[in-house]
């Protein structure tokens, strides 16, 4: 089965994360850069598939330069090669503009069988790329899997939501994401760092992927951040002291926070 | 041609290893440290991930790097942990290395793949009850019998050598007269569960509580002729050449731990207030980190040379010692000012610096104390023989 596993590099969650006061776009300068966590429980359920029936992996991400280290470590995984899309003009892309690109980068693909993807990612946490890029390719889609199973052409997906656990099935190709419980991510070894080294990375631009400019980046961009302010430090909270009234005055306090 | 940057693939696996030492070994090993317990789950990942394999051919389940890469990759693990980093070094550098550079074809065929896999611990027994710093002394004896060694005689502290994984023991002893009438000293492999092989029980000891240590005694205990590992009375030889390795191995772990210490204190200290500001703000404890970082820094540069002359052929035996001394002091050094830093929390087991500050000491002792180093040092520099 030839897979195609989507890869973002992300601030690492250990540095502190910020926005640029200029544009609100991510300050990649103040945090280390890693692979984002559930992309590579996606890298490594596309490794186990691979390693159960053959085929080819290939890694695709969008991102600046810096994102080749999260290529890399995609490879030294075990990953075969990589499309990678890297453009000035990408810069402060939204999640629709973002899976415009990553569905035409998937395109240059050959033959693949499957899209896995992380469910969200740790920086933007939208969610919402891997079905856009369903929608965009005409696939069906099976989100927040916990398990994947196949029976020839079919895909099978234990689905774990808030609601509960549902069993859900699509023809092949199809896309695919998972959650963090979908497996426990391997670490390269020092052999697959090596042989990471010799593994082709196909880096393009926009241009090469057909799409202009003008219609990717902060100015085209269908959602704006207006705004960005640290979280605000914890307060100290609020006593109730139970006099037999204590329950009614958690639910008032509720009401009054509109939380129920 | 001087050039301080590291290939991208060394800087690759020095990045991993810190992620698993952070993600995997962080969270868990104080507990194993402190019920004494050996970290099996830990050792497994550390071997599904190359690490027991990193300087061995692909040929043997290696992971076809070199002896600099084991380094790196204990200097990540030994700045959170040293119990785990010394089970790396002592099953690489001790257990397996001997049986790859000595061993005959089959002797490799047998052990390796699993050594490699980390599925499987060596172990080496040069140090006695009686004594290890004159390495010569020893008095284990093996007799040829028939087709069988027949070893009597204990060995003392032995790391990796009880573990429910220990496959062997490599075993010094002497097996002979040389023609001058001085010890005939060969290396002798011991299968874990020969009879006349026994394990006693786990030393407590101040430090390195995750790894596993142990007094062993064989009497009477055969093993076949050829478990002899490398040439009949070359013993001496080989083991001061596995010494000088596991020297520059050791400088890496105690450069790990000074460099944890620098970790510890930088996060501690942008915490901790004081008289009404964070500690980090009086200049007595940043002086203190300056220090330390600067002593973390001199020793790497000083290992980083030993193993780039290692890997080059030149000989090494004085850049080794002198970085094996400098680290393990470094490390010393280091783990006195972080839990001074520290102040009270820092005597308590719960923060890891207590725990370096307990595990720092044995650097200054194992695989040759500093006196040891500081006699090889001398005699290197052509100075005599002293008393
Ligand atoms: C936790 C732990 C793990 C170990 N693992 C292993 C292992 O796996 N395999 C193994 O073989 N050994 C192992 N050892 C043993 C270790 O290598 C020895 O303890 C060390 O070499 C010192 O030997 P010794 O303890 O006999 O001290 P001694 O040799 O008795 O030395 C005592 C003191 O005298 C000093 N001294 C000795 N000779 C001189 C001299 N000529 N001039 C000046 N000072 C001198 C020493 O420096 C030391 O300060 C381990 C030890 C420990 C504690």
């Amino acid at each position: 089965m030839n897979i195609v596993v989507l890869v973002k590099q992300v601030p690492d969650t250990w540095s502190e994360r910020k926005l640029t006061d200029a544009d609100h776009t991510l300050d990649r300068e103040a945090a280390d850069a890693v692979l984002d966590e559930i992309n590579e429980r996606a890298v490594e359920e596309a490794l186990r598939i691979k390693e159960a029936q053959g085929g080819e992996v290939t890694v695709v991400s969008m991102g600046p330069d810096r994102a080749t280290d999260a290529i890399r470590k995609a490879l030294s995984m075990g990953a075969d090669k990589a499309v990678h899309v890297s453009d000035e003009a990408l810069h402060g892309s939204d999640a629709v503009q973002t899976a415009r690109v990553l569905a035409k980068a998937i395109g240059t693909v050959e033959g693949y069988d499957l899209i896995l993807a992380g469910n969200e990612a740790t920086d933007g946490r939208a969610g919402a790329v891997p079905a856009m890029i369903a929608e965009l390719l005409g696939l069906p889609q099976l989100t927040q899997a916990r398990k994947v199973s196949f029976d020839g052409s079919t895909v099978t997906v234990e689905r774990e939501t808030e609601e509960g656990l549902t069993t859900v099935q699509a023809s092949l190709p199809a896309v695919v994401s998972v959650t963090e419980k979908i497996n426990e991510p391997r670490y390269p070894s020092f052999k697959g760092i090596m042989a990471a080294k010799k593994k082709p990375v196909n880096t393009v631009t926009v241009a090469d992927l057909g799409i202009d400019a003008g219609e990717v980046g902060l100015a085209g961009a269908l959602t704006t951040v207006l705004e960005a302010a640290p979280k605000p430090p914890r307060t100290a909270g609020e006593r109730v002291e139970d006099d037999g009234t204590g329950g009614t005055k958690i639910a008032e306090y509720l009401v009054g926070q509109k939380l129920i | 041609m001087l050039d301080y940057r590291l290939d991208e693939e060394y800087e690759a696996l020095r990045k991993t290893v810190r992620e698993f030492a952070r993600a995997e070994v962080a969270p868990v090993i104080g507990d194993f440290y402190e019920r004494e317990e050996f970290p099996y789950e830990l050792v497994r990942k550390m071997g599904a991930m190359g690490l027991f394999g990193l300087p061995f051919p692909e040929e043997y389940g290696g992971m076809g790097g070199d002896y600099f890469a084991l380094c790196l990759a204990l200097e990540e693990l030994a700045r959170v942990d040293s119990s785990v980093a010394i089970t790396l070094e002592a099953g690489v550098s001790l257990g397996s290395m001997p049986i790859y550079r000595f061993g005959t074809a089959e002797q490799k065929r047998r052990w390796l793949p699993e050594l490699c896999r980390g599925e499987a611990l060596g172990a080496f027994g040069l140090t006695e009850p009686g004594g290890g710093s004159d390495a010569g002394a020893l008095r284990t004896t093996a007799r040829l019998d028939g087709d069988d060694w027949v070893l009597r005689g204990s060995k003392a502290f032995i790391t990796n050598s009880g573990t429910d994984i220990t496959a062997l023991v490599t075993v010094a002893a002497v097996t002979g007269t040389t023609a001058d009438g001085g010890k005939e000293i060969s290396a002798i492999i011991v299968p874990s569960g020969t009879p006349g092989f026994t394990v006693a029980g786990r030393y407590s000891k101040v430090g390195w509580n995750a790894s596993d240590t142990h007094e062993l005694s064989f009497v009477d205990c055969r093993v076949p002729a050829e478990n002899l590992l490398g040439a009949r009375g070359r013993g001496y030889a080989q083991f001061l050449q596995t010494l000088d390795e596991g020297r520059v191995a050791i400088a890496a772990i105690g450069v790990g731990l000074a460099q944890g210490c620098v970790d510890e204190c930088l996060r501690y200290v942008a915490e901790r207030e004081a008289f009404g500001r964070k500690i980090g703000m009086y200049q007595a404890i940043q002086f203190k980190i300056a220090d330390m970082e600067a002593r973390a820094h001199t020793a790497r540069l000083a290992y980083y040379h030993a193993a780039a002359r290692m890997l080059r052929g030149e000989s090494f035996k004085k850049e080794a010692a002198i970085a094996k001394l400098t680290s393990s002091e470094a490390a010393m050094a280091n783990a006195r000012e972080a839990t001074q830093i520290f102040g009270g929390y820092g005597f308590m087991n719960e923060f890891p610096v207590g725990r370096f500050y307990r595990d720092a000491k044995i650097l200054e002792i194992g695989e040759g104390t500093s006196e040891v180093q500081r006699m090889l040092i001398a005699r290197e520099l052509g100075l005599p023989r002293s008393a």
